[in-house]
């Protein structure tokens, strides 16, 4: 059986303009020539539509192996299809970490299996994410998972000479360490941002100079030995306000915000509700203006998820026992439309940018590439003119851990081609059974 | 009242009439029979995630006081030290009835998320929740205060112009929090006085004054002083350097405390660590609320009690 070919009729490019676009053998033709070859193919009226290039997250976590009750593989990345993801980077902090190659191979395995996304492996840059001795960086970069994105996210690298250790090793194979910023004795036993609103709510706060100051020492680490360093979830203005330094003084140093850090301020904690528990928290109205400003003016080069799914019962309970994070690869179009498009920081092509093109280029992947003939056919199709309450129906995860539950967002992907594969149909996300038998028939075609 | 959680979400007038109801409740313990029958038949639960026998036996004397059925559901020993959420241990107690339940948890917001939750339709009391408030004691405070200014013509009274400076652990401290807020809400001017150390990084939006020299605050002549306790684990996390120097400085000594007027209030939640917050000469001075604050702690928690359980139960 051939595979099933896509005519998308009239959808709207990045740039604002109109144009055909055929699917066939996994590959793209846009403009004029896409009507030639449309014959027997599935008719999409794509008017209103914009097609962006599919969806890239640098920042995903899958939870397996290990934590399986909070996503797997499969459930993570029809979580990913259906927020238009093609590709997602899978953090280390599974059980047993990804810390050898073994562990990034059956990571990478699950999810040609699974066959919504390409799942690409983040390698632990310590043990166990211990952060006392590196991890075996250079058989995972060797590994069949090509591992690039090295992070131990959740825990900081926190020693100064580990870390410029590690920066400076993965240059051998043109890596990257991904940071997550916490100074970990600032911030024992913090609950949310440190402010006026934890002095009133009685919550251990998470003071912001916790994570500027080690992005300060770690740009200046990077600049030393001449490496490339990637800031995860950067939440403060005074992050930015480094940030920017560093690139004005030509430091390798990308950086990513998170779409609910783009988003959502810190007094909704004032009710308890374990939903806004996320680490880094939930910031004040000045650093949520800053940050959008920054991904505008291309000081954060990226927006990356953090999706982090957790059970029911992680997050029904009291604050202090509550788990941090939030689900958000569903969401994450839909919010950045809301936080940085209606706002008119950017425009579509923008978040082309910072939700495929760049992600893929820090990642060392070849993902993320235009809408334009001859590419892989990673689209999504997006229908921005239309606003809904989000509810429960739009998580296809196994997490129902969202902030967003019950407030209105504009946009909806309805469609998501993986591979030339459409692992959403008209807003859903197709069968589990029928994802997998497509991705092994692509395989074998090619 | 559908729930007491914090008294920054009391208004001047509910105030005042939880302290004017606990002047009623005041009169009871005056008679021979301390008892009235107001709330027979209802269950009121102690519900105890952290140790405060002070706490739990003052609104278990309120309880009993008001013919409930008492309680108590202590975390140590029962199914919650062998992980039993908040949520199933709420859910048991709705389903044995409870008419009220008093919660003191280690949490900051725990009584709050039980009230919001949906899983127990019980009022619920809080009776001290992590670093965030415990109003009845702040309610006691006031009540206390009022008492010793006012007399037996307390009722319908604020704390107008009184000036209170409370010294200590504001940054960890519930009961601050409470007062600071209650205070306000009935007209006291509050001074807050701790090392640097020990106050939050933002209090701009806190209706107190702040200052870190204790005698600069008694030289202010205070119409009541209060201290905060200084808990053990605070010496060895860098807060201040040693409890001597801490004592020194921030301490109510017997040299201090002569230089206060003779009718300046001198308070303390408790339990004491004499020595350390207060000196001896302080804590037994006529000058020393102390026991009189233990005993309002009883008709205030009286009062909550029956605003919470009789009538018709607000519906949220």
């Amino acid at each position: 059986m051939s595979r099933e070919r896509f005519f998308i009729e009239g959808a709207t490019l990045v740039d604002g303009s109109s144009a055909d676009i055929l699917i066939s053998d996994g590959t793209l033709t846009v403009g004029a020539d896409a009507k030639t070859g449309s014959q027997d193919a599935t008719s999409i009226d794509a008017s209103g539509l914009i097609a962006l290039p599919g969806l890239v997250d640098l920042h995903t976590h899958l939870r397996e192996p290990g934590y399986e009750q909070s996503e797997t593989v499969l459930s993570g990345t029809r979580a990913a299809a259906a927020g238009g993801y093609t590709t997602v980077f899978a953090m280390a902090n599974t059980s047993p970490v990804a810390d050898t190659a073994g562990v990034v191979e059956q990571e990478l395995s699950l999810g040609l299996a699974a066959g919504y996304a390409t799942v690409q492996p983040i390698g632990a840059v310590t043990m166990g994410l211990a952060g006392e001795r590196l991890a075996e960086l250079g058989a995972m970069a060797a590994s069949r998972a090509r591992v690039r994105v090295f992070s131990d996210d959740g825990m900081c690298v926190f020693d100064p000479l580990l870390m410029r250790r590690a920066l400076e090793y993965v240059k051998a194979f043109d890596g990257v360490i991904a940071q997550h910023a916490q100074e970990p004795r600032l911030t024992a036993g913090a609950q949310m941002n440190e402010g006026a609103l934890s002095g009133t709510l009685g919550l251990a706060g998470w003071p912001a100079v916790a994570e500027e100051s080690i992005i300060a020492r770690d740009v200046l680490l990077a600049e030393h030995v001449g490496s490339r360093l990637h800031v995860c979830h950067v939440s403060t203005a005074g992050s930015v306000d480094i940030i920017r330094w560093a690139k004005a003084r030509g430091i390798d140093v990308t950086a990513e915000v998170t779409p609910h850090h783009l988003l959502l301020t810190e007094e909704l904690v004032a009710g308890y509700d374990a939903r806004f528990k996320v680490n880094p928290p939930l910031r004040r109205e000045e650093d949520v203006q800053a940050l959008r400003s920054a991904l505008a003016d291309g000081t954060i080069d990226i927006v990356a998820t953090d999706h982090a799914p957790h059970p029911i019962e992680a997050k029904d309970c009291e604050w202090d026992a509550a788990a941090n994070g939030m689900v958000g690869l569903e969401s994450a179009l839909s919010v950045v439309h809301k936080a940085v498009v209606e706002t008119g920081l950017l425009g579509w092509s923008d978040v082309a940018r910072v939700m495929a093109q760049a992600p893929a280029r820090i990642g060392r992947v070849e993902r993320g590439r235009p809408v334009a003939s001859g590419f892989r056919a990673d689209v999504v199709l997006y229908d921005p003119n239309k606003t809904d309450v989000f509810d429960v129906d739009r998580l296809a995860g196994k997490g129902v851990n969202s902030p967003y539950l019950g407030r209105e967002l504009p946009g909806r992907v309805l469609w998501t081609f993986h591979g030339g594969t459409a692992t959403v149909r008209d807003g859903n996300p197709i069968a589990k059974d029928e994802a997998a038998s497509l991705a092994k028939e692509s395989e074998q075609h090619g | 009242m559908r729930h007491l959680l914090s008294t920054r979400d009391l208004d001047r007038d509910a105030a005042i009439g939880i302290l004017d109801v606990a002047e009623d409740m005041a009169d009871v313990a005056t008679r021979e029979v301390k008892k009235l029958p107001t709330l027979r038949g209802k269950t009121v639960v102690n519900l105890f995630f952290e140790d405060s026998t002070r706490t739990r036996i003052s609104f278990e004397a309120a309880a009993k006081r008001l013919s409930a059925d008492v309680i108590t559901f202590s975390a140590k020993g029962s199914s919650v030290s062998k992980g039993e959420s908040l949520k199933d241990t709420a859910q048991t107690l709705a389903a044995m009835g409870a008419d009220a339940v008093v919660i003191r948890h280690s949490a900051s917001g725990a009584p709050h998320t039980l009230a919001s939750s949906g899983w127990i339709d019980a009022g619920i009391l809080n009776a001290g929740d992590g670093t965030h408030e415990h109003p009845t004691q702040a309610l006691l405070d006031a009540f206390t205060m009022r008492k010793r200014l006012h007399g037996t013509a307390s009722r319908g009274k604020d704390l107008d112009g009184l000036r209170v400076t409370i010294v200590g652990d504001i940054l960890h401290s519930r009961v601050a929090r409470s007062n600071v807020w209650l205070l306000d809400t009935l007209g006291a001017e509050v001074t807050l006085v701790a090392p640097p150390t020990l106050l939050p990084v933002d209090t701009n939006q806190w209706p107190a004054g702040i200052g870190y020299d204790l005698d600069t605050a008694i030289a202010d002549d205070p119409d009541v002083i209060m201290m905060l306790r200084i808990q053990a684990e605070r010496m060895n996390a860098a807060f201040f350097p040693n409890a001597r120097e801490y004592s020194r400085t921030w301490g109510l000594d017997a040299e201090r405390l002569v230089r206060l007027r003779p009718d300046t209030m001198v308070m303390h939640p408790g339990p004491m660590i004499r020595g350390l917050e207060i000196s001896a000469a302080a804590a037994d001075s006529p000058r020393s609320l102390v026991r009189d604050q233990v005993a309002s702690g009883v008709s205030v928690r009286m009062a909550a009690l029956y605003l919470l359980l009789s009538g018709d139960r607000e519906v949220n």
